[in-house]
């Protein structure tokens, strides 16, 4: 791309994501939105303390929204020399002013920089009425913040779950991750830590925000049914593999007396004392049964609570907003 | 609205320092009880609540909550403020109560971020 090379200044380095880079963003994606303009009756010497304080060395003079000039350093210069710092910037204005359309591809914009040794371009809408500026810095600052988001989609792909499960060289007939964590009773205090890192846990291994925030949300409710319910606390195990999560809490009594009961939006046992803490609304099971696929309890006073809990990945996309 | 719109709308005061500054919020939720709040709120709400306890932070992360507003002047220990601080959930105390922050808020526009359940007939 020889329009690039008339620009060392801007690319320090010809990589050759900066050449696409130019071509995918639209001169929107990279201007200066609401730039300060200047009616046509500002006098030059308010314009000259505008440019000062605002450190900008140019601006557009409009009516209405509709470009009719620019104003730059240069231009004030001519009217102090002049010694008409009072009159109006319409009196100096270039009148004759190159734009760039919002919808232009960047390197659209690199050619009429080029082509016209300016160094700042009005940007107009369909209806051309101004709706930003663009510099050449602006230019470089918007490949710039471009390049990091793709570095950070990069990382993110990295720990993709669905690359590390279908691993070729990971061999084994089913590949899952096991996270384990122990939850006391009545640790009110710490309760939800171990939910708060399944999730951190599950975006990591590239699961969508919304998968992870749903097996959080049934996770944690699992979690301070084994603070607020057990005789001794229980476990949380979460086992992932390319298709599903699978969750499960267990303990080891004293067992739930009315599974049906329990599962009753409202219905609850918690303690008043619990209560005060949040607690206890009694939409525990109910949270669950909503936020996963397939949901079972097993419940004895010898054995303690088993609740399994699954969440499919392919799911994903499919439905809703939550 | 941006958060230190918010706090100042709700004459609050912003508790942690850590926050996205230009974080736009569109809609809030009010609830005391956690589970409430996880069966019902939107992801990127306004947490606004009149429990005082770390299960709070915790309750706003697992839902995805945009910040969260004690109301009633309370003075959050400083565990959850650490809490607050170090998931970067922005927390807010304000002087005043439920009703009033919302409905400040809601003047601003600011949406109900609750998904209804059993409300056919309301429209």
């Amino acid at each position: 791309m020889s329009e690039n090379a008339s620009h060392p200044d801007l690319i320090a380095n010809r990589i050759t994501r900066v050449e696409e880079l130019v071509y995918e963003l639209s001169v929107s994606e990279v201007m200066t939105k609401n730039p300060i303009t200047f009616d046509i009756d500002t006098s030059i010497r308010d314009a000259l303390e505008v440019m000062r304080r605002l450190k900008i060395s140019g601006a557009p003079v409009v009516v209405d929204q509709i470009l009719t000039g620019i104003i730059t350093f240069e231009d004030v210069v001519r009217a102090l020399r002049d010694g008409r710092a009072d009159k109006n910037v319409f009196e100096y204005m270039t009148t004759d002013v190159v734009t760039v359309h919002d919808y232009d591809q960047v390197v659209e914009a690199l050619k009429t920089f080029s082509k016209n040794q300016v160094t700042r371009l009005p940007v107009l809408d369909s209806n051309n009425n101004l709706v930003g500026m663009l510099t050449k810095g602006d230019v470089s600052t918007g490949l710039l913040s471009a390049m990091e988001r793709d570095v950070e989609k990069a990382e993110r792909s990295k720990f993709k779950a669905s690359q590390f499960f279908l691993d070729k060289e990971i061999i084994s007939d089913h590949t899952t991750m096991v996270l384990r964590y122990k939850v006391k009773k009545n640790d009110f205090n710490h309760g939800g830590t171990a939910s708060t890192r399944i999730k951190k846990a599950l975006l990591r291994l590239g699961i969508s925000n919304q998968i992870a925030r749903k097996c959080g949300i049934a996770v944690y409710e699992a979690e301070m049914n084994l603070i607020i319910h057990t005789n001794n606390g229980g476990n949380l195990r979460i086992e992932i593999d390319s298709e599903k999560i699978s969750m499960e809490a267990y303990d080891d009594g004293p067992g739930i007396e009315d599974i049906e009961k329990a599962m009753t939006p409202g219905w609850s046992t918690a303690s008043q004392e619990v209560r005060t803490k949040g607690f206890g609304a009694g939409m525990g099971l109910t949270n669950i049964h909503n936020c996963v696929d397939e949901m079972a309890i097993r419940s004895s006073p010898d054995t303690g609570t088993n609740l399994f809990m699954i969440k499919y990945l392919e799911k994903e996309n499919e439905n809703e907003s939550g | 609205m941006i958060i230190t719109e918010i706090a100042e709308l709700v004459c609050g005061k912003i508790l942690t320092k850590n926050y996205k500054d230009k974080l736009e919020v569109k809609g809030a939720f009010v609830g005391d009880l956690m589970s409430d709040v996880l069966s019902t709120i939107r992801p990127e709400a306004v947490l606004i609540t009149g429990l005082n306890h770390p299960q709070v932070i915790r309750t706003a992360l697992i839902a995805d909550a945009s910040m969260v507003i004690i109301a009633r002047g309370k003075d959050p220990s400083s565990e959850m403020i650490e809490l607050a601080e170090n998931e970067q959930m922005p927390l807010i105390s304000s002087p005043l109560g439920l009703f009033e922050i919302s409905s400040r808020l809601a003047e601003k526009d600011i949406l109900s971020f609750e998904n209804s359940f059993n409300r056919k007939n309301c429209p």
